[in-house]
């Protein structure tokens, strides 16, 4: 338990601060981010990630804004377990036809108002699957998406950058 | 190649039988032989071999015109047999090894759907890629299939597949999926359950299929390495490896020793990145959150370096036909270097709490235990075969550039319980940190691409690579104008999901989370 004490003092908070160039722009997006949910979301949004036929790359992602150094919780962000506790749908994959009942039952479990991210290369567009016998291609194709996040996969800041976006939209929308 | 001291007596053993076999190699340089058999002997030869103990490793078919090839690949001490044989079209069936090789029972199942392929005496011929997005008697992989295929606007869900039943007083069904609570891939297991304890757990996946095999069709050598690095986004490198050494193999290129050293690099920081995630989330799962934490931290400092030196977190695209994309300056020689010091001095600290928390031990010795005995008969690779006894590893058995050139340990317990998967997985680190250091010291100049060549009409290829969980075997085939006519990858996921629904056997409901990551199938791998 000593061992264990220390190792957590000595490491630290690895969430990052205003340090370098690039811990600036993570912390000024998370303040951003933070301000507007604060206002319209009444201080925090909850995220039902669905994985709709995607090569698991946009997952590690996703989880990666969990971890010490994005701790996107602390901005008021958070992932739920069901999509009956959602504010949005963060979508990856091209939607492959055997998921496409199962995400649109998702899509409709999920209470509005209700925003839908589609997120990475293959769900803006179909990516390196486009549409087939077995894909759909992109998520705009099965439900309405109300924003992407291009990248293959995106990186974590890229992940908070679209975040952002979502709550930049024209204020009918959000 | 050690081929000689096992196959001359496997082949005595088969004219006893009178099965009679051609004999061709593959191709020069793979550690590989291919075996032309008759199909009535499909069966018969499965039976030989297991008793020969040879390790059933990949199935697939192939269509040309009026006939189907069908494959199925073994192995024993590093030496790779592809057995194969003809069937026509009119009437395609073939006597099953599913009887003899478990292994062989999904992978014929989606031979099966994929080809419309019969395999006569298979134990369970349910469907299984096959959902709804196609119907009963249209198969996608045959020639005359569009790749558009005709679905519906939309897709039913699948829900009359037979899963398994089980009557009797206290015995319930719990159906999880496929869309989990997690951020995590989608697949159905179900479990019957009486009180907390797992009385049989069914996996049923395929929710992923997105047609990998035949959108491969008609792809140029470049495009299909990129299609391979997205086959399982934590497998980039070694899928795109496997895809790359087939289809070099078939074009019959050398690719430059400094390519192939920096290929090894990539591959070890992919390994150490997946096990640094993995180390975590099974502590996690058991609610030990420290670690967790420490392991994500790790993971997100090795794929921020994995930027500096290579340009990308995950190692996407790096690796194309003929060689690899980016070169290692020294700047990021020293930077790789001071990565693999750091991450030992943080492993140091880390793993003794790690190994001195009852609370751990607790709950990982013992649970989700594989037998040496199950793992063996499944063929299981990788992390989850080593943790279970079986003493397997590409970069050892039947090593390719770089690692001809370098030793190392191979990590093993034989424990067979989540611990062990655990303790592997941290060998396996200290163990590629090692090889990293060997490999960067290794690097001499030159090259990083040698020039493509097209390889002629029917030239094919098995590459076959170590990813980081475990044996990767892709088989490519290639048309006229340099143009891929068979793709078939094949993940050590699609090995190794059997062996879950063995090992959460008698373990409680609540542990099934731990028992899955600590095998960590990828479902996309799988259903391709």
């Amino acid at each position: 338990m000593l061992k264990l004490l220390f190792k957590s003092l000595k490491t630290g908070i690895a969430t990052e601060r205003c340090k370098v160039p690039k811990d600036n722009e993570l912390e000024a997006l998370g303040i951003e981010i933070k301000r507007h949910i604060d206002k319209k979301f009444s201080g925090s949004i909850a995220i039902r990630q669905v994985d709709a036929g995607s090569c698991n790359g946009c997952e590690l992602e996703i989880h990666a804004l969990n971890n010490p150094y994005y701790d996107i919780e602390r901005f008021g962000i958070h992932f739920v377990a069901s999509p009956r506790h959602a504010d949005v749908l963060l979508v990856t994959g091209p939607v492959s036809r055997h998921m496409q009942t199962a995400l649109l039952r998702t899509y409709e479990s999920t209470p509005d108002p209700k925003w839908v991210i589609a997120v990475g290369d293959c769900a803006t567009c179909g990516g390196e699957f486009g549409v087939s016998y077995a894909s759909c291609g992109a998520v705009s194709n099965v439900i309405p998406v109300d924003m992407t996040i291009a990248g293959c996969p995106p990186t974590p800041i890229a992940l908070m950058k679209g975040l952002l976006g979502l709550i930049n939209l024209p204020k009918g929308k959000v | 190649m050690s081929s000689s001291n096992w196959t001359s007596d496997f082949l005595n053993q088969l004219k006893n039988a009178n099965i009679s076999i051609v004999i061709s190699p593959l191709n020069q340089k793979s550690h590989s032989e291919q075996w032309q058999i008759k199909s009535p002997h499909w069966n018969e030869f499965s039976t030989l071999a297991v008793e020969q103990q040879l390790r059933w490793v990949s199935g697939w078919a192939e269509h040309k015109d009026k006939q189907f090839f069908i494959n199925a690949c073994f192995e024993k001490a590093g030496f790779y047999i592809v057995l194969r044989t003809q069937i026509n079209t009119d009437n395609p069936e073939l006597p099953s090894q599913a009887s003899v090789y478990p292994a062989a029972n999904r992978s014929e199942r989606h031979t099966q759907d994929m080809f419309g392929i019969r395999f006569i005496g298979h134990p369970d011929n349910r469907r299984w890629t096959r959902h709804q997005a196609w119907g009963k008697h249209s198969y996608p992989l045959r020639k005359d299939f569009s790749v558009d295929g005709e679905p519906e606007a939309i897709t039913p869900a699948d829900k009359d597949y037979p899963f398994i039943k089980a009557h009797g007083a206290g015995v319930y069904e719990i159906p999880v999926g496929p869309v989990h609570a997690g951020i995590i891939e989608p697949g159905h297991f179900r479990f019957l359950a009486v009180g907390e304890l797992i009385l049989n757990l069914e996996e049923r996946l395929g929710y992923v299929h997105k047609g990998i095999e035949k959108i491969a069709e008609g792809r140029s050598p470049e495009s299909l390495a990129r299609l391979a690095g997205r086959i399982s986004g934590d497998t980039t490198v070694g899928h795109t490896w496997a895809a790359c050494m087939a289809m070099e193999q078939a074009a019959n290129i050398e690719i430059p020793i400094r390519a192939a050293v920096i290929r090894g690099v990539l591959a070890e920081r992919e390994r150490i990145a997946n096990h640094l995630g993995d180390m975590g989330a099974i502590c996690n799962d058991v609610a030990f959150v420290f670690a967790q934490m420490q392991f994500t931290r790790l993971r997100e400092n090795w794929l921020r370096s994995n930027v500096l030196v290579f340009g990308h977190r995950l190692l996407m695209d790096i690796i194309v036909p003929g060689g690899v994309k980016s070169d290692l300056s020294a700047a990021s020689i020293a930077l790789t270097k001071k990565d693999i010091t750091q991450l030992k001095v943080e492993l140091n600290e880390i793993m003794p709490i790690i190994d001195l928390n009852s609370s751990l031990e607790d709950r990982l010795y013992t649970a989700g235990y594989l037998s040496p005995e199950i793992a063996a008969a499944f063929g299981t690779l990788g992390y989850v075969g080593r943790a279970s006894d079986q003493d397997y590893d590409v970069r050892r058995d039947a090593a390719y550039p770089p690692y001809d050139q370098v030793e190392f340990k191979v990590a093993l317990e034989n424990q067979g319980d989540i611990a062990s998967r655990f303790w592997v997985r941290y060998k396996e680190i200290l163990s590629s940190l090692k090889l990293m250091n060997q490999l960067l010291s290794q690097l001499t100049d030159g090259e990083i691409l040698t020039e493509w060549q097209p390889p002629q009409n029917d030239s094919e290829g098995l590459g076959i690579v170590e990813g980081w969980r475990g044996e990767i075997t892709t088989y490519v085939r290639f048309e006229a104008d340099n143009k891929i006519t068979r793709f078939y990858p094949r993940d050590p996921s699609i090995i190794n999901w059997p062996a879950l629904e063995k090992l959460t056997l008698n373990n409680i409901v609540p542990d099934f989370p731990v028992c899955n990551k600590s095998l960590n199938g990828s479902y996309s791998g799988n259903d391709l």
